[in-house]
């Protein structure tokens, strides 16, 4: 290479460097705000905003979904294997969700610990099979990998 | 599997044709698009270089560079 | 072996014999494309087997992950040529980099409608301000930053210099999309084919994903070398080359 070539180089890595520190520092400090839902052991340990809507994102609890009265109100406990919220929501669900189900509800805490959600979303893993090699794996009691990961 | 089942993909039909149909468009865009405009540019230079212009006068005459 | 590959370079980046190769090869590479693109499309939506979770819904995946590849990839390849825009002065590659960014963009459109259009019935929603999702977004506004910086200087070598520069700044948001999902809590899931792990899908399905994925690849070269052929002839206008192509 001519010098000529190599102090363009040179500079070209310095200007990538520089530009990925910096990008660096900046989604450092806004970690918080990218990071986008709380789980139910940050509300338990009072990280949560107050009086103010978040995102709280956990597994469905089995045997805990239920539909006091009549119309769309579903009532459920949220858990992220550590602690334990109890979410209410009234709205259409989506189609994944079910008990076992990773979820993300979008609302805020009333005054007794409840979390009144005003939207509910599904999370899906990231694994695709067919049923019958779900069913398979469940019988033989392995674990499917990266199997709901990060809630 | 019939061809209804298999069209109504279940229940999710118009999502997953939708995106199909969307990447059909987009492909054949980004195909065509450039096809189209190779011919008309070795036409447009076909024009230039029979109507007997020396290359020196296309080079005055054209305004892009 | 390196002196061959340097002789090589330069004659491949020669804009003639570039040309010429491209010309000879369209019609071979168009015709695998469609063969991948049919085997893929069968295998993706008639044999790959339903979902455990997902059903039917699942299939978007098979247009969806591979253009979010290409939409990745085709940004790493305008960086490399902005790399050799800047430090080798190459023309082609100039060309080349200004060409490929409205495929780019445009696979980048594909991957966000379809992942849309994929959320709304498994998620609940058509979007959400998470970090792939966001990321992925950015790089569609740095795909049509690089096409209207191009667009707005006259002087083309100067215009590729300058889209160079930002191709390059822009390759940050690379790792960042990719790595996304592990770095923070997101709707969107990990990393199924692309990790060090062994991939967490069915190979009933995995294998019409990386055919269209291939397929998608074969087809991007196909659009950049049409697009390249047309714009050498335009930028070549003047020279003895185009005049012998275009009279013979």
């Amino acid at each position: 290479m001519t010098p000529a070539r190599k102090k363009r180089l040179s500079l070209i890595i310095l200007m990538v460097v520089g530009v990925s520190v910096g990008v660096g520092f900046a989604l450092k400090a806004l970690n918080e705000n990218i990071m986008f839902f709380f789980s139910p052991a940050d509300i338990q340990a009072g990280k949560a905003p107050e009086n103010k809507d978040f995102r709280v994102g956990g597994l469905v609890v089995e045997g805990t979904v239920a539909r006091p009265g009549e119309g769309l109100t579903v009532e459920f406990d949220l858990t992220d294997n550590d602690s334990i919220v109890k979410v209410k929501y009234t709205g259409i669900l989506p189609d994944l969700f079910r008990e076992g189900q990773g979820i993300i509800a979008n609302g805020r805490l009333n005054a007794s610990g409840e979390f009144i959600a005003s939207e509910v979303l599904a999370k899906h893993d990231e694994n695709y099979m067919p049923p019958e090699v779900m069913d398979a794996m469940k019988k033989s009691g392995q674990k499917m990998p990266g199997m709901s990961k990060g809630i | 599997m019939s061809m209804s089942e298999f069209f109504n993909m279940g229940g999710y039909a118009v999502f997953v044709w939708t995106s199909y149909g969307l990447a059909f468009v987009v492909l054949l865009l980004n195909w065509f698009l450039p096809y189209q405009e190779h011919k008309q540019n070795l036409k447009k230079l076909n024009r230039q270089f029979k109507s007997g212009q020396s290359r020196q006068e296309t080079r005055n005459n054209d305004s892009r560079t | 072996m390196f002196k061959w590959f340097v002789k090589w370079f330069h004659r491949f980046g020669s804009p003639p014999y570039f040309y010429r190769l491209a010309g000879l090869w369209l019609p071979w590479l168009t015709g695998l494309f469609t063969i991948l693109l049919i085997g893929g499309l069968y295998g993706g939506l008639v044999l790959a087997p339903t979902d455990y979770q997902q059903g039917e819904s699942y299939r978007i995946i098979f247009v969806h992950v591979p253009a979010a590849w290409m939409s990745m990839f085709i940004y790493m390849v305008m960086a490399t040529c902005g790399i050799v825009v800047l430090v080798w002065r190459m023309k082609l590659a100039e060309v080349v980099l200004s060409c490929a960014a409205p495929i780019g963009a445009s696979f980048t459109f594909l991957a966000l409608i379809t992942g849309s259009l994929w959320g709304k019935p498994m998620w609940g929603t058509y979007w959400v301000w998470d970090a792939r999702l966001t990321s992925e977004l950015i790089l569609l506004f740095l795909y049509l930053g690089v096409i209207g910086l191009y667009g707005a200087i006259d002087d083309k070598r100067v215009a590729a210099r300058a889209v160079a520069i930002l191709a390059i700044v822009g390759m940050v948001n690379i790792p960042i999309i990719h790595y996304s999902v592990e770095w923070w809590n997101s709707l969107h899931q990990g990393a199924t084919v692309t990790k060090f792990d062994k991939p967490s899908i069915a190979w009933s399905m995995l294998w019409p994903l990386l055919v269209m994925a291939l397929a998608f690849k074969v087809y991007f070269v196909i659009s950049l070398f049409q697009r390249v052929r047309a714009e050498l002839l335009h930028r070549e206008r003047n020279t003895r080359w185009v005049e012998e192509l275009v009279k013979s």
